[in-house]
């Protein structure tokens, strides 16, 4: 059964960038949909390829990762600052991270305000 | 005698300049047309190719290097260090290969030399100079593979230049993937039919001057 696992940025915050990694493809090797607030670093990100690449087997082939950002074009002046401070305060990136596996979704396509999981048909 | 000693530390610094060699890393997804740009820059100047290509994903599977390619443009001319990678991808599915007329044997053995690759091709991001990041100018530019690579590059300060390639095909939008990265110096060619290989050449020499 595929099922959706909500991933709040503060379960990751204080754990080391291995275990932030695996953590994750813990959930996706079980057949979940990570949905992730926050963004993961450009650094974090090469380090999850490296990590799924290290797991690829006959069974599991890999990942499908999204993410998406506000489009920060159409956030202007107080709106945009209340944000970013929101975002400081917090302590986290603005925008949406959704991992899957690759097995499953056939494509994430995104847009501004809606993320579309197109799933693969079966049989 | 003042001038005299620095013209002799000029020179000195002069010679050291002249003779760096840059380390050029060639970056993309998988089937990008990577290999072919390095073989279209080594052949060039050198004489030789670099990589064995294929029309099947992941053909290179192990870091390439061919070291002091010297490439002019004008009157200057530079040392590089030409460093095809492996294709970056998330994903790698032995039965893609299985389309290739490929025994499931062999399959899986190159499904699990190109996750091998892919983990190389990460760690040599560290080592680059200087980075070509070579995209499908006929596929969309806004993959989270791209997107990573470039970020990557970004967090590091590497300089990069973006190529489009496969120009010559009916396809290719250049105009998608200068919107897609603003930041950087786009360059469209087809690494195939040496189409604009001379832009490339002057964009690489503004990328590295």
């Amino acid at each position: 059964m595929l099922s959706l696992q909500f991933v709040p940025s503060y379960e990751l915050a204080s754990l080391s960038e291995d275990d932030k990694m695996k953590k994750l493809l813990s959930y996706v090797k079980a057949n979940n949909i990570v949905v992730m607030d926050g963004r993961l670093k450009a650094e974090e990100e090469a380090s999850l390829i490296k990590y799924t690449m290290g797991m690829i087997n006959n069974k599991f082939k890999g990942i499908e990762i999204a993410t998406v950002n506000p489009n920060e074009k159409l956030l202007q002046g107080l709106s945009k600052l209340r944000i970013n401070i929101a975002s400081m305060l917090l302590g986290r990136s603005q925008g949406l991270t959704v991992i899957g596996p690759a097995t499953i979704i056939k494509d994430i396509k995104k847009n501004p305000n809606k993320i579309q999981l197109f799933m693969k048909r079966r049989g | 005698m003042t001038a005299k000693f620095t013209d002799f530390i000029t020179e000195i610094f002069s010679i050291f300049r002249k003779k760096r060699t840059f380390k050029l890393g060639l970056y993309g997804p998988p089937n990008s047309g990577k290999s072919s740009l390095a073989n279209k820059i080594c052949e060039d100047w050198t004489g030789e190719p670099l990589s064995s290509v294929s029309q099947i994903p992941h053909e290179t599977r192990e870091v390439q290097q061919k070291e002091q390619v010297t490439i002019k443009s004008g009157s200057k001319s530079l040392t590089f260090n030409i460093i095809d990678t492996p294709g970056i991808a998330t994903k790698i599915d032995y039965t893609d290969f299985l389309k290739f007329r490929m025994s499931s044997k062999v399959a899986k053995k190159r499904a699990m030399d190109a996750t091998k690759g892919v983990i190389e091709s990460v760690k040599w991001l560290d080592n680059m100079d200087a980075v070509v990041v070579v995209l499908d100018s006929t596929k969309n530019p806004y993959s989270q593979v791209n997107l990573t690579i470039i970020g990557n590059l970004a967090a590091r300060k590497t300089p990069v230049l973006v190529v489009g390639n496969k120009i010559d095909l009916r396809k290719a939008s250049i105009k998608k993937i200068q919107s897609a990265f603003p930041q950087y110096n786009v360059v469209g060619v087809s690494a195939l039919k040496g189409t604009n290989i001379d832009g490339f050449y002057k964009s690489l020499f503004r990328l590295v001057k």
